[in-house]
């Protein structure tokens, strides 16, 4: 037999009709008795993490090589999505072992061929080392990483390529449908998803099954559910990684919410800049269509769907639900005032029912595993009262200055601390944990005191921040939190869509005052400023972009107000960020490498070579870039502030 | 340009919902919204100029001014930001002698921000012509700018 390379097309005209649900079971069986069930699975992540890292060279190094070793009844190597610990990538499992190989590149595919799928060896080298207890890890689970986890919503995804449908079925896929299809109406599942207690994944919260029965109940002619996969807020991707690795996941969600509301035709909005999710999604979705999965009569019934893929044009207020509605009927992403809901006059003035790609994926573990199961995972009671409390488990992606950065699932109402150290092996280089940023550009800062809080759509708020979507964006002693609260400004001012003068002129005056302060032109009159501004831009707005913009501002302001006032009574910048406010200096600690001087873009290093202390920064010519500082190996470059410059 | 136009129409259908797709069509095969393809999209679609020129300087996929061969991509992203994409930034500035968001006299590079890309673990990450680069510090990005320029050479030669 040849080793050619693999084709990952799927020719759509081969694909089976299926017809009812037990076409489908029958389907599935043939699909695992196919396979020898004693093969081992390798699974090799190809998500866009790891694309960075060259995987996908490295799926096909390794086909290759079982291809000629003759290994191929032996093992599968599966294509995946995202494994969640991208900081590692390119990552690969080997099942049923569980061994875990990171940083793993092409070159090393014969040898994890020859030694570890044929002897049943274990490659050292390529095994993760804890930098906490310097011990190697062989499996999966011994990494703290995925440890502390616990994965229902990412772990499907780990175990199946996303471009093939076959993979989804064989382990249980569109089971749910079928039994939503076949054995319960509209109005159970509706029930059932209000009965677990489901909340908006996006940030809202919103419990999903009152938001499902607000639309079935609507007067329309037309219902339609969408998939918000406009994932804006920056430092969160677990949307596009879901999209990625498991897109029938999210297709079987949409369906059932069809069915359960009474909608014919669905729409998914997802940002241009997810290239892989909208080719893996639209695959999907050719799949499901050639399966009878999606369409005319889904598997024979008298129920017809079907889901359109829209890519957003770049535009963060477009996850805002007004305007990405303007902008699926083709104008720009302005939202509305929100008199009457979307879910009662939104697309084309038609009930329709807006929920985000994680809030989707959740709806068939909850059919399949029931809601027991689902409420028996997170905070509060949520029998009596949908809002009681937070359910089921929530992907965070974590990231920053952390040590093991990537997206990780745990159940709701599990502690920052937890998250941030035991998962995530604390913070970088043995620094200091400054604060975390949760909720995107609407969240706020949080500090050390409340590393205990549990986090969940509630307990967060209480503490001046939010959960949002799941971004958790990690700083250290090293971050200016004055600088950090203008990013968010600037970020705001450039996404305002501009229909409300508060957001736009007011987060631009905003931008300003930080900016003076950040450049040391601040006084104590800035910060009274930017307090009323806030309050201004917070009641004026119209959208959630502007009622929340203040946040980063006055969670910064209410927790590290003794940074803002540094920098201005001191011309002090603790986190060593702002250029205006401090300078670079060689210590003693130079031993005359010239490696900084031949770095210098600019001329401004001089010394006798070997001779570390003729070495000197000429101040007037530096333009504090730190490449010097990012070269240096001995650490003989200090960065002053304040009264030590 | 008209008939490529058309083409990309066709794929959609000329009706109003369908302005968006078309229009990031026209920018993925130009790389920018030339002026005449914008007057084709008014005349086949029946949308008016003015709209779609509302489009195309609210969405950040859009540009209305041609762009270099190639593109340089800073993630501005939250994650990023805090691990010195700011820098990246002015690095790739002060090599190019571009602003962010211009392009080079002759055409070659573009230099240009995006408010976050969704690969936040690899921050600060720079994109270079769809190739993605994780972890970058400020001394690697003339490496990067040369990779790109040897490869033209290399090109050119053959």
């Amino acid at each position: 037999m040849s080793c050619s390379p693999e084709h990952t097309s799927i020719d759509l005209s081969k694909l089976k009709l299926l017809n009812s649900g037990g076409d489908l079971a029958e389907y599935r069986a043939k699909l695992q008795g196919d396979k020898n069930p004693d093969r081992k699975i390798v699974s090799v992540c190809t998500g866009t993490g790891c694309k960075a890292y060259k995987c996908d060279s490295l799926a096909e190094a390794l086909r290759d090589e079982v291809c000629k070793a003759g290994l191929e009844e032996k093992v599968e190597i599966v294509a995946t999505g995202c494994h969640g610990f991208c900081e590692r990538g390119a990552l690969m499992v080997i099942y049923p072992e569980e061994i875990l190989y990171q940083k793993v590149k092409s070159e090393n595919a014969a040898d994890i061929v020859a030694k570890t799928l044929a002897k049943g060896e274990v490659i050292e080298e390529l095994l993760f080392v804890d930098p906490v207890s310097g011990k190697k890890c062989t499996k999966e689970n011994d990494i703290p990483f995925y440890k502390h986890q616990q994965q229902e919503l990412m772990h499907g995804g780990r175990m199946l390529d996303p471009r093939k449908i076959d993979d989804y079925i064989a382990r249980d896929g569109y089971s749910a449908l079928v039994k939503v299809l076949g054995e319960m109406k509209g109005d159970e599942v509706i029930d059932q998803i209000t009965k677990s207690g489901l909340r908006g994944r996006g940030g809202g919260g919103f419990p999903t099954g009152v938001k499902w029965r607000t639309c079935k109940d609507a007067p329309g002619e037309q219902r339609y559910v969408i998939c918000n996969a406009d994932e804006g807020d920056p430092g969160a991707y677990m949307d596009r990684s879901l999209l990625e690795g498991n897109p029938h996941l999210i297709i079987e969600g949409m369906i059932i919410g069809a069915f359960a509301i009474g909608s014919s035709q669905g729409y998914v909005y997802v940002r241009n800049e997810y290239p892989l999710a909208v080719s893996n999604l639209t695959t999907a979705l050719e799949q499901a269509r050639a399966m009878g999965l999606l369409g005319k009569s889904i598997l024979g019934s008298d129920f017809s769907f079907d889901i359109k893929v829209v890519r957003g044009g770049g535009a963060f207020v477009c996850g805002e639900s007004t305007a990405l509605m303007a902008s699926l009927e083709g104008y720009v992403g302005e939202p509305r005032a929100k008199h009457i809901h979307t879910v009662e006059q939104g697309l084309y003035d038609q009930p329709s029912n807006l929920n985000n790609v994680e809030t989707w994926a959740n709806v068939p573990l909850i059919i399949n595993k029931g809601v027991d199961w689902f409420t028996g995972i997170g905070t509060g009671d949520v029998s009596k009262n949908p809002w009681g409390g937070s359910k089921g488990t929530k992907i965070f992606s974590l990231v920053g200055k952390v040590n093991n950065t990537g997206l990780v699932e745990v159940p709701m109402g599990a502690t920052l601390r937890q998250i941030i150290f035991d998962i995530g092996g604390g913070i970088r280089d043995g620094k200091k944990f400054k604060g975390v940023q949760t909720g995107g550009p609407s969240g706020g800062c949080l500090p050390e005191k409340f590393l205990d809080q549990p986090v969940d759509f509630d307990e967060l708020t209480k503490a001046g921040s939010m959960m949002g979507s799941g971004g958790m964006i990690v700083m250290d002693e090293d971050t200016c939190m004055v600088d950090f609260a203008r990013y968010f400004l600037n970020f705001l001012r450039d996404e305002s869509c501009g229909k409300c003068t508060t957001c736009r002129e007011g987060l631009k005056r905003m931008w300003e005052l930080t900016n003076d302060i950040c450049e040391g032109r601040g006084t104590q009159k800035h910060i009274e400023k930017l307090e009323s501004l806030a309050k201004v831009v917070m009641d004026g707005s119209l959208c959630a972009l502007g009622q929340t913009a203040a946040n980063p501002v006055l969670s910064t302001l209410k927790y590290y107000r003794e940074e803002y006032e540094g920098h201005i009574e001191r011309g002090e910048c603790i986190g060593r960020v702002c250029k205006p406010l401090i300078s670079f200096h060689i210590t003693a600690e130079c031993n005359g490498c010239n490696l900084c001087a031949l770095n210098c873009p600019y001329d401004a290093i001089s010394g006798e070579k070997k001779k570390g202390d003729t070495y000197k920064i000429d101040q007037d010519k530096c333009t504090k870039c730190r490449i010097c500082y990012q070269s240096c190996k001995f650490d003989a470059i200090d960065i002053r502030t304040g009264t030590q410059g | 340009m008209q008939r490529t136009v058309d083409k990309i129409i066709d794929r959609y259908g000329a009706e109003e919902a369908e302005l968006l797709a078309v229009l990031m069509d026209i920018q993925a095969e130009y790389n920018y919204l030339p002026r005449p393809a914008l007057e084709r999209v008014s005349e086949v679609m029946g949308v008016s100029r003015s709209r779609i020129n509302y489009m195309a300087t609210f969405f950040s996929a859009f540009s209305l001014e041609e762009r270099g061969k190639h593109i340089c991509t800073v993630c501005m992203g939250t994650a990023c930001h805090v691990r010195g994409a700011p820098m990246l930034v002015e690095e790739f500035e002060r090599i190019l002698e571009v602003k962010a968001g211009g392009t080079t006299e002759d055409m070659q590079f573009t230099l240009e921000t995006v408010n976050c890309v969704g690969a936040c673990a690899l921050g600060p990450l720079v994109i270079v012509d769809g190739e993605y680069h994780g972890n970058q510090k400020s001394a690697q990005v003339s490496r990067l700018v040369k990779k790109v320029r040897k490869a033209d050479a290399k090109e050119g030669a053959a």
